[in-house]
């Protein structure tokens, strides 16, 4: 995949589980204050993207991190590197 | 110490023939039905009974994700009964939160069809990982009253009776209880359960399910009938806000009717078998709660789901009661069983048809049977605006409840 394709499958994957404007979408976009996820909604981002990308994250440090769209896609390109 | 009076200011429906009391009541009186063919039973294998009574039109975007997202199709049926209730009894906003309104909403089960989707998922390779954060809030047992009171900000007491066909006739008697004991002003009280084949086989099994009218759904369910032959199941969400007279008046509420007199009892001859003696006990003692005796009542609204012994069981308890005094209907053969929510269901119609001054007769009530006589069953509309009515609601499990409602005039 390139990077614009995994970028897409998140942007797509995220937006259809939490019903999300594209047009908010933006790298910048804090999910908590701006998309307006919770604690919830992140235990599900993390099954949504195993499901997506057939990857396991549920346990990496990192993920507790993220704070932007801009970090998943960052997370997201790492991890997809590692495993390819 | 003194009781507070205790009054329904206002109702919700969601129901096979309608989305708002209204709607229901006027079609309840119309004498439609909600039943209809239901293609996905064929699917299911040793199960006879095809017609069930089903929600249409529900669009589930209508509650916000954050809400929804911890919410199958009952808590939904339930939320949207809620948000009718308080707008029509024009609760204040403010009242939501202030710890004196409640919720008492219960079902069968918490949802079936999660729980199916769930296992179905998990049994192809015993994982858990593609669980979702929602999942547990959609199975658990207060799942309708949680979700209720979680996107309404209400934050009161919250309580969740599973009791079956009899759940939201004893949600709204515990209601009653909790306001005239001075615990709480307002509490929004029914039930939900929504449709899935397991509820139709509970039935089917007990050979206590309509079998007969699979190519003539809308004849299926028939109270009393000499031809009736089972329950049609149905599904939606009732709920009644009740109200502190004393509040009601104070905010200059629409006072629908009176919640004067309950009781709920337990049917030990049998997990399953109606019992005609504790029936009657339960409606003795309700009316023993309102103060009145059983010549007073003008109406009484039947459980009366179309068994076979269910229904003579219900007619030898009210005969005993009140002999042929009383006109007496069941709304089951219009809307068929919506379980736990049929007892707020049909008490939210009975009270507007007591305000309109006509009461629904039982739908395909065409033949009486011998065995279902020595009351008073109404087989056309009757033109009526009781004071004083009675609602039974029986579930399996030995419970038996019984509601008295009053008419309420301004004075």
């Amino acid at each position: 995949m390139t990077e614009q394709e995994v970028i897409e499958l998140i942007d797509s994957s995220l937006a259809e589980e939490f019903e999300l404007e594209r047009a908010e979408m933006t790298p910048e976009a804090n999910i908590y204050e701006d998309l307006g996820l919770d604690s919830l909604d992140t235990v599900d981002m993390v099954i949504v993207l195993e499901g997506a990308f057939k990857f396991k994250i549920r346990e990496e440090e990192s993920v507790r991190a993220i704070r932007t769209l801009g970090d998943i896609h960052q997370f997201v390109l790492t991890k997809v590197a590692e495993n390819s | 110490m003194a009781l507070e009076p205790v009054v329904i200011t206002g109702a919700g429906v969601i129901s096979a023939l309608g989305h708002s009391l209204e709607t229901l009541t006027s079609a309840l009186l119309r004498g439609e039905s909600g039943v209809r063919y239901v293609p996905e039973l064929e699917h299911v294998g040793g199960l006879r009974s095809r017609v069930a009574a089903l929600v249409d039109g529900i669009d589930p975007k209508q509650i916000p994700r954050r809400f929804r997202r911890s919410m199958s199709r009952m808590s939904m049926y339930a939320y949207l009964a809620s948000v009718q209730a308080l707008e029509m009894g024009e609760f204040p906003e403010e009242y939501l939160a202030n710890g004196r309104t409640g919720v008492i909403i219960g079902s069968t089960l918490g949802s079936t069809e999660t729980s199916e989707r769930f296992f179905a998922d998990y049994f192809t390779d015993h994982s858990l990982e593609r669980m979702r954060s929602g999942l547990f809030f959609q199975l658990m047992g207060h799942s309708c009253a949680a979700n209720v009171a979680q996107s309404l900000g209400i934050t009161g007491r919250v309580l969740a009776p599973a009791s079956a066909c009899a759940t939201s006739c004893q949600a709204v008697g515990y209601a009653y209880e909790q306001i005239a004991f001075g615990r709480q002003d307002a509490i929004l009280c029914g039930g939900a359960d929504e449709f899935h084949p397991l509820t139709v086989a509970t039935f089917d099994i007990l050979h206590a399910a309509s079998t007969a009218y699979n190519e003539d759904p809308q004849q299926a369910s028939r109270p009393f009938d000499a031809a009736r032959d089972g329950v049609v199941c149905g599904e939606g969400s009732g709920v009644l806000l009740l109200e502190s007279k004393k509040s009601a008046l104070q905010r200059g509420a629409p006072i629908l009717a009176e919640v004067v007199g309950f009781a709920t009892t337990s049917d030990t001859s049998s997990i399953a078998n109606p019992d005609v003696n504790a029936m009657y006990t339960c409606m003795r003692l309700a009316l023993e709660d309102a103060g009145i005796e059983a010549h007073e009542l003008e109406y009484a609204n039947a459980h009366a789901t179309s068994t076979m012994q269910g229904d003579i069981a219900e007619v030898q308890a009210l005969a005993q009661l009140f002999g042929d005094k009383v006109p007496v209907s069941s709304f089951k053969g219009h809307l068929g069983h919506t379980l736990a929510a049929s007892g707020a269901i049909e008490l939210g119609a009975t009270v507007a048809m007591m305000r309109r001054g006509e009461i629904a007769a039982t739908r395909n009530l065409h033949t009486i049977d011998p065995q279902c006589s020595g009351v008073s069953l109404l087989q056309r509309n009757l033109q009526i605006s009781p004071k004083y009515v009675l609602k039974n609601n029986f579930a399996m499990g030995g419970i038996n409840c019984t509601i008295i409602l009053r008419s309420y005039t301004h004075d």
